[in-house]
């Protein structure tokens, strides 16, 4: 972003120009996590108990697990249906190009409740989606409420994240390297497999920590389609925040998650600055709200 | 010439390597394209009914104009483009159903096409772990090639650690590692500066020499194309214009295109028809002398003269030109100094067309504006077709 | 490759050779499989089949949730233009949406406009602070925001709203008008100080104009961000205020209202033709050259 050519010493005005910014950051971001993580451990004394009770209470940790899986399965399905959708992205005319990149960004114009309502329409009992497995025998598939339709919907709507990155990364390979590998004697499979797939993993990687990160934060979606019984963190939290009213607890399970995150975001962010590709993103397109 | 090189490399344990290779010499490849054809169902086909035989060892380039079909004619060779007909053989077996990996043909493309994610050993053992070579001859065989292209302490750099010249050289190695049946090379020196350019060409010259196989040599440059070459097949709009050897398409051609694509050169499109003894333009009559006049066809309907500028001399006095000439009055519109010589612009008297002739750099005699005399020894001349 | 571009372009004596450019031809070297263009049309499908399903969903008579549709009826948008709950959210959005735009905007240009000139460590790290909240799990924040606000007395209220929504907006703006400032020439503002500008002047007459695209696609971002925005305002709604994201909510958790599917639609067809602003006015500014 720094552009070399700007080495002239900073006038202190520019600084004074960021406290704005970081004031209304301060503000709704960092001040309230910091009283969450100094709640957490008990302030104005000092205790862990909120964060050993987190390992003990025996449903943090079903939640966590639970929550992993289906952020793993999500990145999964999300992994198994962007890449190939990127890849004819890289290979089709300029025009349908244009298409599909609006098509992947309609998830993010569409608004999140909108979004919701249509796949609860789409996955409820009775629903369309059912109705077209039960033609085909498996009529006892319940989407709705369970963690398959929330597997569905969440996999909708991170695959920008996965195709996005991948995109961009699967574009900058340059395909006369396959030439090359067949001119070298490599069949056209064995070519993808040494060549082109090595060339593309740095975006593979970012987006899958990229989607793994954002599901493991979703609240709406699993909150809409998921069933009580099987909730994931992002439910518990609220839970606890606005049922229990359990601060303490809710904050140090809140700081557990915001570590996780910020921990892979910083592990992908080594493989092509994840966070100014979500903001390159952001400027083509919308954020994703959870 | 018993063995070809296509089977010489399709056994590995084989310890011809590519610097021992040059004992064997002219051990190539024939590669012959017979009514090859590649139509992509646009207005005109890419390559239209192409046949060209090129020798074992021959060092032919492909040279023409952008989209004259000659980078589509590599491909094809290459195999990364089907025909749509005609065949294509090597060593007289027909390869056109092949896919690119069993041709065994070494490519050099233009932007190097290293790969990015290997190292210099790694990129140039590629082609032989491809085909299974043990480990140790791989080492071994690398090292060596790696020396024969001068880059012996660069293995264990990445691609973007070298500068231009230096990937292109490894990209080279590569393609020569495994003893193709020929090396396929696609403009590869456009990407270089001209110092360079003329280095890696001296470069190619001596690795063909000493690797002693086919070279096929795609380029639109055509001092490029004279320096290489062995023949050169002059592509224009699909089909080929003419072949022959750089001399032959340069004070042989048979065609206007030819002509013009190949150096400098002073045309006069004749009247009419040339006949056997004298041709005719703007009123004056030259004379023709046997062995000038091409063979090509179109040269019997409409007919070009086509002197190059340092066959024409200058006179102030028309008595000067010796007996014998072809000759034309001309005033010198311009002087361009070239260092060993300098080009005279002479204007003919007539719209849109200027001629050049070439006057000693320490001529100081002729000044712009003079009435002269340009003229030419009718053997120097040569009779195209328009 | 810009190396070499360089080369060529240094020595006008070697003609530069045509860039290769994708077409017709390199389908024939190595064609799109038939398998991927099926995947593909899955997937392009999945991406779309939810927007798809909204609007025609709108116009149906039925009372509940149900697809396909049945008959044609207006008694959803009738339902949405007359009940005060729905239209009060819709203003409450707008107003929300608006100032925290505006907060948004102003504050994240100044910001990007002091980074673009700070660099170090120091600045980075600034910017990464900055555009945290992109990467952040909602739901911690809307938790760690309701605990402060309730001891705040913020919840509730359209302060807390645009506080909280203005500062999810300022990573969009932070990076469109970065953006644009990277396609700035500093050249421009020397020009004008040496032709008598003070900086501040330079700044409106000069760096303002030129990076307007950028700082209207980065407000456009910060309102759509704010419009749509769910969780913080879940967790920030009280009995007398909420936005229309949350009535939306409720009608899917609590009341089962179909009122959601006229809702819906509006929110999709407002949403693009706020996305299409910039577009049209991009179009319009080339055609005038």
């Amino acid at each position: 972003m720094t552009t070399t050519t700007r080495q002239r010493r900073a006038p202190r005005p520019s600084w004074l120009l960021l406290i704005p910014a970081l004031g209304l950051l301060a503000a709704v971001l960092l001040v309230p996590l910091g009283q969450s993580l100094l709640t957490s451990v008990g302030a104005p004394g000092f205790t862990l108990e909120h964060y050993a009770s987190l390992f003990t209470d025996g449903v943090t940790l079903t939640v966590l697990g639970r929550t992993v899986a289906t952020a793993a399965i999500v990145t999964a399905v999300a992994f198994l249906l962007g890449y190939p959708y990127a890849y004819l992205m890289t290979r089709v005319g300029p025009r349908l190009r244009g298409v599909l990149l609006v098509i992947v960004l309609i998830p993010f114009w569409t608004s999140v409740m909108a979004r919701n309502y249509a796949w609860i329409v789409l996955l409820q009992r009775g629903g369309p989606v059912q109705s077209v497995f039960e033609f085909f025998g498996a009529d006892d598939i319940a989407f709705q409420g369970s963690v398959v339709g929330v597997t569905v919907a969440m996999s909708q709507v991170l695959l920008p994240f996965m195709v996005l990155p991948l995109f961009s990364s699967l574009g900058g390979i340059d395909r006369r390297l396959l030439l090359a590998a067949r001119g070298l004697g490599s069949s056209p499979l064995v070519a993808f497999w040494k060549i082109y797939w090595p060339l593309s993993r740095g975006g593979v990687v970012s987006g899958l920590i990229l989607v793994f990160t954002l599901s493991l934060g979703f609240y709406v979606t699993p909150a809409l389609l998921g069933s009580p019984q099987q909730s994931l963190i992002a439910q518990l939290l609220a839970q606890r925040t606005t049922q229990l009213l359990d601060f303490a607890g809710a904050g140090a399970l809140g700081i557990l998650v915001l570590v996780i995150t910020l921990t892979l975001v910083a592990w992908a962010n080594r493989f092509g600055g994840t966070i100014s590709a979500i903001g390159a993103a952001a400027t083509t397109d919308r954020k994703e709200q959870r | 010439m018993t063995i070809s090189s296509t089977s010489r490399a399709g056994t590995p344990t084989s310890s011809a390597s590519a610097a021992s290779a040059a004992s064997a010499a002219k051990q190539g490849t024939q590669i012959r394209l017979e009514g090859v054809t590649k139509d992509y169902g646009l207005a005109a086909p890419a390559v239209d009914d192409i046949s060209l035989t090129i020798e074992p060892g021959e060092f032919m380039t492909l040279l023409g104009p952008s989209g004259s079909g000659k980078t589509t004619t590599l491909n094809l060779i290459a195999g990364f483009e089907t025909l749509t007909s005609g065949t294509i053989a090597l060593n007289g077996s027909d390869v056109g159903s092949l896919p690119p990996h069993k041709r065994n043909l070494g490519m050099l493309f233009q932007n190097y096409a290293l790969f990015p994610h290997m190292t210099v050993a790694q990129n140039v053992a590629y082609p032989l772990k491809e085909r299974k070579v043990p480990k140790a001859e791989i080492a071994r065989r690398v090292s060596e090639v790696l020396d024969l292209v001068q880059l012996p302490d660069r293995d264990g750099n990445y691609p973007s650690q070298l500068s231009g010249g230096q990937q292109q050289r490894v990209a080279l190695a590569r393609a020569i590692v495994f003893n193709p049946a020929a090396l396929l090379l696609d403009e590869p020196l456009g990407a270089l500066d001209r110092n360079l350019r003329a280095a890696l060409q001296t470069e190619i010259r001596r690795i063909h020499r000493e690797v002693g196989s086919t070279f096929v040599f795609v380029t639109h440059d055509q001092e490029e194309a004279m320096n290489l070459s062995d023949r050169i097949a002059l592509f224009n709009s699909g089909h080929i214009e003419q072949v022959g050897s750089p001399e032959q398409l340069y004070r042989e051609p048979d065609t206007l295109f030819t002509a013009r694509f190949l150096g400098d050169s002073n045309v006069f499109d004749l009247d009419g028809a040339a006949s056997a003894t004298s041709a005719g333009w703007d009123g004056r009559t030259w004379s023709i002398v046997p062995g000038t006049v091409s063979s090509h066809p179109g040269a019997a309907n409409r007919a070009a003269v086509v002197v190059r500028p340092e066959d024409v001399r200058v006179a102030h006095d028309p008595a000067d030109v010796p007996s014998g000439s072809n000759s034309v009055g001309a005033v010198v519109r311009d002087l361009e100094y070239m260092g060993s010589y300098r080009t005279a612009l002479l204007d003919l008297g007539r719209v849109r067309q200027l001629g050049r002739a070439r006057v000693d750099a320490l001529d100081s005699t002729f000044t712009v504006g003079d009435q002269v005399t340009a003229w030419w020894k009718p053997e120097r001349q040569r009779i195209v077709a328009a | 490759m810009t190396a070499l571009d360089e080369h060529e372009t240094a020595n006008p004596a070697t003609p530069a050779p045509a860039p290769r450019r994708p077409s017709r031809r390199d389908r024939g070297i190595d064609p799109i499989p038939w398998w991927l263009i099926v995947i593909g049309a899955v997937v392009a499908l999945y991406f779309i089949l939810p927007t798809l399903i909204v609007i025609p969903l709108s116009f149906s008579s039925a009372s509940a949730f149900q697809f396909p549709p049945q008959d044609f009826s207006l008694r959803w948008y009738e339902n949405f233009f007359t009940d005060p709950i729905w239209l009060s959210s819709l203003g409450n959005s707008f107003l929300v949406a608006t100032l925290a735009a505006i907060i948004a905007t102003v504050v994240g240009t100044a910001a990007a406009v002091g980074l673009d000139r700070l660099t170090g460590r120091l600045a980075a790290f600034a910017r990464t602070l900055l555009m945290i909240s992109l990467v952040t799990p909602a739901i911690v924040v809307a938790v760690a925001v309701y605990i402060a606000f309730l001891q705040w007395h913020l919840t509730g209220s359209v302060f807390g709203y645009v506080i909280a929504h203005a500062a999810l907006g300022v990573p969009f703006v932070l990076v469109s008008v970065t953006a644009a400032l990277g396609g700035f020439d500093p050249k421009l503002l020397r020009a004008s100080a040496s032709l008598g500008a003070s900086p501040i002047r330079s700044f409106i007459t000069v760096t303002m104009p030129l990076i307007s695209r950028g700082v209207l696609t980065g407000a456009i971002f910060a309102f759509v961000t704010s419009f749509d925005e769910v969780v913080i305002a879940l967790f920030l709604r009280s009995p007398t205020f909420q936005t229309l994201p949350v009535q939306m909510y409720n009608s899917v958790t609590f009341e089962l209202d179909p009122t959601i599917s006229a809702s819906s639609s509006l929110v999709v067809v407002a949403v693009t033709i706020i996305f299409l602003v910039p577009l049209l006015i991009g179009s319009r500014r080339t055609k005038k050259r």
